[in-house]
C-alpha cells in the first residue's frame, strides 16, 4: 500500500512509510478508496440479525425499565448498532479483547454473549452475568474477552491500554478494541493513554463512537476539535473517519485499521459517526435536540433499514426478513421472560466476591 | 392482540407522575418512535415514545391526571406488532422490594488463621535496608513468575527515584521494567487493565501523593471490578511507593493515605515497618489475586533490619505482629509509627511501665483479633499513627475497642496522631505537627493513670 506521498515535505529518496504525514492519513486514504466491505449475503444476513437483536433487545430493556423491572441507570444503544456489529465482526474470537463504557449492552450482544444473562443482569437477578451485582453499566465476560462495562467516563480507555499491553507482553498477536464516546473524548486520561500507546506501540484500536451528544451537550458545544479522528495526530496516531450508520462501511474500515495494528504498527484512532435515537439514559427529557432531527436520522440513515435495502437488492424477500424479525422478537421475549422469572440474588451474595482470597 | 401501555418509570427514583397531555387520540396510527403522550415527573416533562406499531385503542387515563402510579395501564395499543411477544401483553409485575431483613445476613467468618512462617533453628540473618528488602521481594517474584513486571516514573534507567528499583532493569530488561511518562492517571489505568488482562503489574508511584491523580483507577477500576463482575474479573495489581510525611517537603508531598485506601472494600492495604516484613509482605502482595496498595515510607527506606536468609520468605496478609511483649499497656501502630512506639516503650520500661507494641502491618483487612487479645491482657490501649487524627486508622481501632473490647478497658483509649493541619514547611512547625515518642509516652502515662 506504500505509494509516493503527495506532500511537499517528503524528500524523493524517502519511502512513503518514512513520511509521518503520509502515515497519519494513509488509513483514511485506503478506506476512502473502497468504503464498503464486500460481504457475502450470508455475512450480511448475520449482521442484519445481530443489529436487529440489539435493537429489539434494547427496546425490550426500555419497556422493562418503564415497568420498574430494571432500575438505576440504563443507557440504550438504539441507532448505534452498526458500530459494534461492524467492528466486532472483524475481530478474532478468543484472541482479541473488547472494553467499553456504560452503554454496553450492544457490544456484548455483538460478541455473541447470551441475551438471557444480560437481561437478567439488567433486572438484578442471580442468573445475571454479574450475579446481579453489576447492573446495566457493569457487565463483563472474561470468557469472551469482554472486559466491561465501566461506569466512569473515559476509564475504559486507560484500562484498554493495559489490555493492549498484555497482548504485546504475551506476544499473542491479539489487539484491544477500546470504545468511548464523544463525551469521554474530552477526558485527560484518554490523551495520557494515546501518548503511552503510541510511545510503546501497543496493539489497540481506539474507537470514538460519536453519537453527537455527550448526555445533552452537542459536540460543538463541548469540543474545540469536533473532528475526533484528528485528535491522535499530536501523538502520531493515524485517524479514520467512518460512517457509523452503515455496517458495511464500518466493517470495511475495521479491516484496514485492524490490519495496521496487527502488523505491529501501533494504535489507530477511529471516529465512528453515529446517532442514538433514545435519550442519554432512560431519565433523559431530550430537550437539547428536536424531534425532527431524530426522525430525520431514523428515516434516512437507519443502519438496519440501510442493510435491509441491500439485502432486498441481493434477492432476499420481505418475507425472509420478516421471518428473521419474528425469530429475534421471540428470542428477546425469551430473554425478558428469563430475566423476569429468575430469582433475585441470595442474601449471602452480599458478601461474596469482595476479595478473591481469604486473609 | 392489545398491548397495555403503562405509566413508565422515567427516572431511577420516579414512583408516580402527571399525565400532562395525550398527543395521539383514540384510533390514531402509531409507529415506533412516535410520541404518544407527555408525562411530568418532579424533575422534567418527558415524552412517552411508542416502541411498537399499532392503533391507539382506549385511553384509560385522561390528560391532566395527577399522581398516576408507575405501572398503571394508561392506554391500549391494538395492532400486529408484538403479537409474537407474549411478555408484552402480560408483563409480570415488578417484584415487591424484598422486606427489610430483621438483621443483615451473617457475614461468613474467615476460616483461615494464618501465622508467620516459622524460621528454622540455625537460620542466618542479613542486615538489609528496607529499600533493598522491597526490591529483593520484587526481584524474587519476578524470577518466579514471568507475568510480574514493574512500571512507573524513573523505575528503569534512573534506577528508581528513591532507588527502590535499583538493578531491576539490568536483570529483567526493559520489557519488564518500564519507565512511564509523568502521567499517573493514565499509567495506573494501564496497570489495572494489564492485571485484568492476566498480567501481574507492580505500579510504582514516585510518592502516594501523586497517586491522588490516579485514585479513580485504584478504587473504581481495581477495587470494585471483582465484585461488580460477580467474581469473574480479577485485578491482581500492586500499587506501591512511599507514603506519609518525608522531611521538609511541605503539605502536598506529606500525607498518609493509609486511612483513605483502608476504607475501601475490595482493596488490600499493607504498610510494613521493618525490612523483613517489607520483603515478606511484598512477596505476598505480588502473589495475591486481589489488588493491593503497598504503602512504604521514605524516612524508613534507609533503616536496616535483620532479614532471614530463607529462599522464599512470604508473610501472611492481614496478620499483625507483636514487636514487643508487655503487660501494662498496648501501643498499636504501623509503618514509621512503630519505630516511635518502640522508642516510647523502651523509655517507659525505665519508668516501670511494661508496654506491648503491636505493628498492624496490614491496614485492610485489619487484624482485630490481635488488637483485642492484647487489650484483654493489658486493659489499656494507645494508638500511634503518623497521619491526621480525623477518620484515621486510629479512629477505627478505637471503634473496635468500643464495640468488641469494652469490657476489657480500664481506661479510655487514646490516639496520638499528627496535628490536624496541612503539614507546614518551617522546621520548627513541622516538628510540632508530627507525632513523636514523647507524645506517645504522655498518652501511655495518661491511660495508666501515672505521672
Amino acid at each position: 500500500m506504500a505509494k509516493p506521498a503527495k506532500t511537499r515535505t517528503s524528500s524523493p529518496s524517502k519511502s512513503a512509510s518514512d513520511d509521518l504525514d503520509f502515515i497519519l492519513h494513509s488509513l483514511q486514504d485506503s478506506h476512502d478508496k473502497n468504503l464498503r466491505y464486500a460481504a457475502s449475503v450470508k455475512e450480511m444476513l448475520h449482521f442484519y440479525e445481530q443489529m436487529l437483536l440489539i435493537r429489539r433487545f434494547e427496546e425490550k430493556a426500555g419497556q422493562l425499565y418503564g415497568l420498574g423491572l430494571i432500575g438505576g441507570f440504563c443507557h440504550l444503544y438504539i441507532g448505534q448498532e452498526a458500530v459494534a456489529v461492524g467492528l466486532q465482526s472483524a475481530l478474532t474470537e478468543g484472541l482479541d479483547s473488547v472494553i467499553t463504557g456504560y452503554r454496553d449492552h450492544g457490544h456484548m450482544l455483538a460478541y455473541g454473549i447470551d441475551p438471557n444473562v444480560i437481561m437478567a443482569e439488567l433486572t438484578g437477578r442471580q442468573a445475571g452475568i454479574s450475579k446481579g451485582k453489576g447492573g446495566s453499566m457493569h457487565m463483563f465476560s472474561t470468557e469472551h474477552k469482554f472486559y466491561g462495562g465501566h461506569g466512569i467516563v473515559g476509564a475504559q480507555v486507560a484500562l484498554g491500554g493495559g489490555l493492549a499491553l498484555a497482548h504485546k507482553y504475551n506476544e499473542d498477536g491479539g489487539l484491544c478494541l477500546a470504545y468511548f464516546g464523544d463525551g469521554a473524548a474530552n477526558q485527560g486520561q484518554v490523551y495520557e493513554t494515546f501518548n503511552m500507546a503510541s510511545l510503546w506501540n501497543l496493539p489497540i484500536v481506539f474507537v470514538v463512537e460519536n453519537n453527537q451528544y455527550a448526555m445533552g451537550t452537542a459536540v460543538r458545544r463541548s469540543s474545540a476539535e469536533t473532528e475526533f479522528h484528528r485528535r491522535g495526530t499530536a501523538f502520531r496516531i493515524p485517524g479514520m473517519k467512518v460512517n457509523g450508520m452503515d455496517v458495511l462501511e464500518v466493517r470495511g474500515a475495521a479491516e484496514i485499521a485492524f490490519k495496521h495494528v496487527r502488523e505491529g504498527k501501533g494504535p489507530v484512532l477511529m471516529e465512528l459517526n453515529t446517532y442514538r435515537y433514545r435519550g442519554h439514559s432512560m431519565s433523559d427529557p431530550a430537550k437539547y435536540r428536536s424531534r425532527e432531527e431524530v426522525q430525520d436520522v431514523r428515516e434516512h440513515k437507519d443502519p438496519i433499514e440501510g442493510l435491509k435495502k441491500v439485502l432486498l437488492e441481493k434477492g432476499k424477500t420481505e418475507d425472509d426478513l420478516k421471518a428473521i424479525d419474528k425469530a429475534i422478537r421471540a428470542r428477546v421475549a425469551e430473554s425478558a421472560d428469563f430475566a423476569e422469572t429468575s430469582q433475585e440474588p441470595d442474601a449471602v451474595e452480599l458478601y461474596t466476591d469482595v476479595l478473591v482470597e481469604e486473609y | 392482540m392489545a398491548i397495555e401501555l403503562k405509566m413508565p418509570a422515567l427516572s431511577p427514583t420516579m414512583e408516580e407522575g402527571t399525565l400532562a397531555r395525550w398527543l395521539k387520540m383514540e384510533g390514531d396510527e402509531i409507529a415506533p418512535g412516535d410520541i404518544i403522550a407527555e408525562i411530568e415527573t418532579d424533575k422534567a416533562t418527558m415524552e412517552f415514545e411508542a416502541i411498537d406499531d399499532g392503533v391507539l385503542g382506549k385511553i384509560m387515563v385522561p390528560e391532566g391526571t395527577e399522581n398516576v402510579k408507575v405501572g398503571t395501564v394508561i392506554a391500549l395499543l391494538e395492532g400486529e406488532g408484538g403479537a409474537e411477544a407474549p411478555a408484552e401483553a402480560a408483563p409480570a409485575p415488578a417484584p415487591e422490594p424484598a422486606p427489610a431483613p430483621a438483621a443483615a445476613p451473617v457475614r461468613p467468618a474467615a476460616t483461615v488463621a494464618k501465622a508467620d512462617p516459622a524460621i528454622p533453628e540455625g537460620t542466618s540473618f542479613t542486615s538489609t535496608s528496607v529499600r533493598e528488602a522491597v526490591r529483593d521481594g520484587m526481584a524474587e517474584e519476578m524470577r518466579r513468575d514471568p507475568c510480574v513486571f514493574v512500571m512507573g516514573e524513573e523505575v528503569a534507567e534512573y534506577q528508581g527515584a528513591y532507588k527502590v528499583t535499583q538493578g531491576l532493569l539490568d536483570e529483567f530488561g526493559s520489557k519488564r521494567v518500564i519507565d512511564t511518562p509523568i502521567t499517573e492517571y493514565g499509567f495506573a489505568g494501564i496497570g489495572a487493565g494489564a492485571a485484568m488482562g492476566g498480567l501481574r503489574p507492580i505500579v510504582e508511584f514516585m510518592t502516594f501523593n501523586f497517586a491522588m491523580q490516579a485514585i479513580d483507577h485504584i478504587i473504581n477500576s481495581a477495587a470494585k471490578t471483582n465484585y461488580m463482575s460477580g467474581g469473574q474479573m480479577r485485578c491482581p495489581v500492586v500499587f506501591r511507593g512511599p507514603n506519609g510525611a518525608a522531611s521538609r517537603v511541605g503539605a502536598q508531598h506529606s500525607q498518609n493515605y493509609g486511612p483513605w485506601y483502608a476504607s475501601v472494600p475490595g482493596l488490600i492495604v499493607i504498610a510494613p515497618y521493618d525490612a523483613a516484613d517489607a520483603k515478606g509482605l511484598m512477596k505476598a502482595a505480588i502473589r495475591s489475586e486481589d489488588p493491593v496498595v503497598f504503602l512504604e515510607n521514605e524516612l524508613v527506606y534507609g533503616r536496616s533490619f535483620d532479614v532471614p536468609d530463607l529462599d522464599d520468605y512470604v508473610l501472611p496478609i492481614g496478620k499483625a505482629r507483636i514487636m514487643r511483649e508487655g503487660k501494662d499497656v498496648t501501643i498499636v501502630s504501623y509503618s514509621i509509627g512503630v519505630g516511635l512506639a518502640l522508642d516510647a516503650a523502651a523509655q517507659l520500661a525505665e519508668e516501670g511501665i511494661d508496654a506491648e507494641v503491636i505493628d498492624l502491618r496490614t491496614l485492610r483487612p485489619l487484624d482485630k483479633e490481635a488488637i483485642l487479645t492484647s487489650l484483654a491482657k493489658t486493659n489499656r490501649l494507645v494508638i500511634a499513627e503518623e497521619g491526621w487524627p480525623t477518620c484515621s486508622i486510629a479512629s477505627e481501632v478505637m471503634a473496635i475497642c468500643m464495640e468488641d473490647g469494652f469490657d476489657h478497658l480500664d481506661a479510655p483509649v487514646l490516639r496520638v496522631c499528627d496535628e490536624d493541619v496541612p503539614l507546614p514547611y518551617a522546621a520548627n512547625l513541622e516538628k510540632l505537627a508530627i507525632i513523636d515518642a514523647p507524645r506517645i509516652i504522655a498518652a501511655v502515662k495518661k491511660v495508666c493513670y501515672r505521672g
